[in-house]
């Protein structure tokens, strides 16, 4: 057996619970996420389950499985290959030997390596007993048998017992890194309030595999993995949905208005819409449309009734609204369509993650629609992003569409909980003259938005639509050349938010050969492997990151001449890249596309630049 | 609870629903009937005029948001009763109105009407039928009745037109209500009785399009014909019609049944209108009625009391409001796992 490869000291380590979809693994994964979290560290994670919602029991299309990486630096990814693997069935073991580092940990439940489960899992023979896992260090662990061991005199039945199996192996990974039980049990607690023998045969279990780990080999392996140096303050893990619908939640406080969600069921968007319809006890009125193009239009009219107004979607749906977005756009509405992005086109691979709906937030509507378009970058940033697309919306009177996408939806990181004092304020346009000087589209003079006045307000009664309107007065008129000044000022009115934003960073050093380039949810994986390879020495690089796509940040231009050469990195067919020729003529971009339905690995980044940087070199 | 409308305190008069828009409708279309109508029965109701908010669709019918003096939003085609949806539910103290015709919520906006009657949202829709496609120049519609040759059915429509009655009721409306344009004191009254009433109204207008359809409802509607072809229904009343109201109507077996009075049929099994029953198989089949067979009903065919989507929804939120442990984000962002970076 090859030599453990977790050793003291190590500074991240990725582990990955799998079992079959009714084992309980993501509620595993989450729990140990938590108690990494507890300890300091910094991490992210990702949930990799069955696309069937009842896939066969103990088959490998039933595995379910969560994913960690956890560490005391900065963690931006869930790892691309695991140190430890949690494999509680057979079918478990076989799906996830691919992800394994080499020298990689597998703590499995031996019990279940019976005849019939490897049958299951398609083993001819048991891969306990020959050399299949020879590159590995295995634990065979009897977790089925001590887990009815240690319940056997609670007077549960067998199958009660056998759902505690989960945090016995949980109190096992828990010993390895020497986690505290306290905060675990707690949850027990309160969780099964009601089935207080559940809490305590959880709690038992837990408690069990932590005693068993102690008297076994585990012990010997135990390692302490340092707290991150994160900035002070609360923490707690969150997903990209939750940061999303809490988001809005926080820009609806902040402004005192009441939060409007309109939105249709949609893989993977409707957690935001499951969250904010559990958030009626802060008043967000949910509207759950009888179809998509219903949901974007009823946003539209909760706008013009003056609340903060929000509809989710993933592509599909995206399409289905995009010719009402065209009203929000004339209409110059405050409106923000959060976009979860997933594979396409047409239904494509509605699981998994792509980032192949720019262009059709740029684009998407007929005529000339300009609107605002921001990308989220992590799991927590969702949080922010979302907020600063109703600020954004409310100021500039226009619809923003925030892309996230199917991995930050999921995945989870530690977010500092934004204490209400540090949230930006939202500076609404307010207007100050007489009712009778007012008119619907007379605009704020620095940044042409136009003032908001809604039903109720007496004296400001008017009429928007999506005709073509006369400038200031509203009223609706073809005549040529209004038409041509209404499409440029809305044009304007959008390049205008450029000079709100924060300036775009670079990253490592300010010029030189190649300037790495990417935007949403691609941050976490370049990254990393910019700072790896930054530490390894490669110093004529530097690195950016977008989310403000439209507009781009002011000194953008400036910061790419800066660099030879770019290399664009995004999960499409090189749409960001492309854009950003038509934004910055001339631009020597290379393109990385990954277009797999799945994240970027740290390792293929980090090969591309290599690649780049030595192509580059030869050529001069 | 769930905001009221707030009653008004000013005299209005209709001119203050005027505005300063040239009306662009073809001398002599049904439309002007519907806004006169409308300007009077907003001036009357006891709204504030901010209080009102009249959303519209594409289409001839739907320019009607520009000359009324409220807020308004002329939506996109066929999306009306959904942006309407949006406004009432965002603000349940407005008097929220939608102005469609049989194109717009019919064919295109069909999903959103079956949905809103569904729900019982408290709007109060009225439809422009005038059987055709009128702006965009002569297409059948979903209402157009087989044999009307259009545009689209050069050789005359074989397509089964809606009875737009009947699909509202057939999707559990709690107010419908038919009306013929020329009949202004009907749709005044008809008007109020919507405003009243709490959950979706549907009034369904049989609209005069002089361009294209001209004359379709002249068999219900004309000054000679009227009294046989159009039974004016009355809630508590026997149901009567024909020029000396000789007729009314008695059930043989599941069917309806013309018969005349004072001859072998006994007073007593004359049916009286009763539009509050719940139960609405009745309601159905005097909204089926049809020429040559049965003259066609007119007046308010169903209204029954329930209660409103955007009741529920806001009930629902004072609800949860009561029982939460969370007052703010705060507590909410709190609330479950947390810990603290020292
Ligand atoms: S086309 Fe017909 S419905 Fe349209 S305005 Fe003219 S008469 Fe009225």
């Amino acid at each position: 057996m090859a030599e453990p490869t977790i050793s003291t000291p190590v500074n991240k380590v990725v582990v990955r619970f799998s079992g079959d979809s009714g084992d309980g693994m993501q509620l595993t994964g989450s729990l140990f996420s938590q108690s990494s979290g507890l300890a300091g560290n910094d991490l992210t994670t990702v949930p990799d389950f069955p696309a069937e919602i009842r896939a066969p029991q103990g088959t490998i299309s039933g595995v379910s499985s969560y994913q960690v990486q956890f560490g005391g630096t900065e963690i931006y990814t869930p790892g691309d290959k695991t140190d430890l693997l949690v494999a509680m069935n057979p079918a478990a073991l076989a799906a996830n030997l691919k992800f394994l580092k080499p020298g990689a940990m597998i703590i499995v439940d031996a019990d279940e390596f019976n005849r019939k489960n490897l049958k299951k899992a398609e083993y001819e023979n048991n891969p306990l007993e020959d050399d299949t896992l020879s590159d590995f260090r295995v634990i065979k662990a009897p977790i089925a048998f001590m887990t009815k061991e240690a319940l056997k005199d609670m007077g549960l039945d067998t199958k009660t017992i056998m759902r505690c199996r989960n945090m016995f192996a949980l109190g096992l990974v828990y010993h390895l890194f020497s986690r505290p039980l306290e905060s675990t049990v707690a949850y027990f607690e309160k969780k099964f309030a009601k089935k207080p023998e559940i809490a305590k045969a959880n709690s038992k279990a837990l408690q069990a595999g932590y005693s068993f780990a102690e008297s076994t080999e585990i012990n010997a392996l135990s390692m302490h993995i340092p707290p991150a140096r994160l900035r002070k303050g609360m923490y707690r893990n969150i997903d990209g949905n939750t940061a999303v619908a809490w988001g809005c939640l926080a820009a609806a406080e902040k402004t005192g208005k009441t939060l409007s969600l309109c939105s249709y069921p949609i893989t993977p968007a409707s957690e935001i819409l499951h969250e904010l319809s559990a958030r009626k006890d802060l008043g967000v009125v949910v509207f759950q449309a009888e179809d998509e193009i219903a949901a974007v239009c009823a946003s539209i009219g909760a706008a013009f009734a003056g609340n903060l107004s929000l509809t989710t979607t993933s592509g599909p749906g995206a399409s289905l609204k995009s010719e009402a977005m065209g009203l929000a756009v004339i209409a110059e509405l405050p409106l923000v369509m959060v976009n979860v992005q997933r594979a396409g086109p047409s239904t494509g691979l509605p699981t998994k993650t792509e980032q192949a709906d720019l262009f059709q937030a740029l684009y998407g509507r007929h005529g000339e629609a300009p609107l605002i378009v921001l990308a989220a970058s992590t799991p927590d940033d969702c949080f922010e992003f979302a907020y600063e697309a109703c600020k954004l919306a409310m100021e500039h009177s226009t619809p923003v569409i925030l892309l996230t996408d199917s991995y930050l939806s999921s995945g989870n990181s530690p977010w500092r909980i934004t204490p209400p004092q540090e949230l930006p304020d939202i500076n609404i346009p307010e207007y100050k003259g007489a009712p009778e000087d007012w008119q619907p589209y007379q605009r704020e003079a620095e940044y042409l938005a136009r003032f908001w006045k809604y039903p109720g307000q007496a004296r400001f009664e008017h009429r928007i639509g999506g005709l073509e309107k006369k400038e200031n007065s509203g009223n609706l008129t073809y005549e040529p050349l209004n038409h041509e000044l209404m499409v440029k000022l809305r044009e304007e009115k959008i390049a205008r938010v450029a000079k709100k934003l924060p300036k775009q960073n670079v990253y490592g050093p300010d010029s030189g050969k190649l300037l790495i380039v990417c935007w949403g949810s691609t941050y976490g994986s370049a990254k990393t492997a910019f700072t790896e390879l930054l530490e390894e020495g490669h110093d004529s690089m530097g690195f950016t990151h977008f989310n403000y796509i439209k507009p781009l940040p002011e000194n953008t231009g400036e910061l790419f001449s800066r660099f030879d050469e770019l290399l664009v990195c995004e999960q499409n067919n090189g749409q960001f890249a492309a854009y950003l020729q038509t934004q910055y003529p001339g631009l020597k971009i290379r393109n990385y596309n990954k277009i797999q339905g799945q994240p970027f690995f740290v390792d293929e980044i980090k090969q591309k630049i290599r690649e780049t940087l030595e192509e580059s070199e030869y050529a001069g | 609870m769930q905001a009221e409308v707030k009653p008004h305190t000013v005299a209005y008069d209709r001119k203050d629903f005027m505005t300063d828009q040239h009306v662009r409708w073809c001398p002599g279309c049904g439309d002007f009937m519907i806004l006169n109508t409308m300007r009077k029965v907003f001036a009357d109701i006891g709204v504030r005029k901010e209080d009102f908010t009249l959303v519209s669709g594409i289409g001839c019918s739907s320019r009607i948001t520009y000359y009324m003096e409220t807020y308004g939003i002329h939506s996109i085609h066929g999306r009306a009763i959904a942006t309407a949806s949006g406004v009432k539910l965002a603000n349940p103290g407005l008097s929220v109105w939608v102005a469609t015709g049989d194109g717009d919520c019919m064919a295109i906006g069909g999903n959103h009407f079956i949905h809103a009657v569904r729900r019982n949202i408290d709007l109060n829709i009225i439809i422009f039928n005038n059987r055709i496609y009128g702006m965009t120049k002569g297409q059948s519609s979903p209402t157009s009745p087989e044999g009307l040759k259009t545009k689209t059915a050069p050789g005359g429509v074989y397509e089964r037109p809606f009875n737009i009655g009947e699909a509202a009721i057939g999707c559990g409306a709690s107010f419908f209500a038919r009306v013929p344009d020329k009949d202004y004191k009907m749709l005044e009254e008809t008007m109020h009785a919507a405003y009243k009433h709490k959950g979706t109204s549907v009034i369904e207008v049989l609209q005069n399009c002089v361009i294209y359809t001209d004359g379709i409802h002249e068999q219900i509607t004309s000054k000679e014909t009227k009294d046989e072809n159009q039974v004016v229904l009355s809630h508590g009343e026997t149901i009567r019609f024909g020029k000396d109201d000789e007729y009314g109507l008695v059930l043989n077996g599941m069917k309806l049944k013309k018969e005349k009075f004072g001859q072998s049929i006994p007073d007593e099994a004359f049916l009286k209108h009763d539009m509050h029953e719940e139960s609405s198989p009745f309601h159905l089949a005097l909204a089926r009625m049809q020429l040559p067979e049965f003259p066609v009903a007119t007046g308010i065919l169903r209204q029954v009391e329930d209660v409103s989507y955007d009741a529920q929804v806001y009930n629902a939120i004072e609800a949860a409001k009561k029982y939460t442990p969370y007052k703010s984000t705060s507590d909410l962002f709190m609330s479950g796992n947390t810990w603290e970076v020292k």
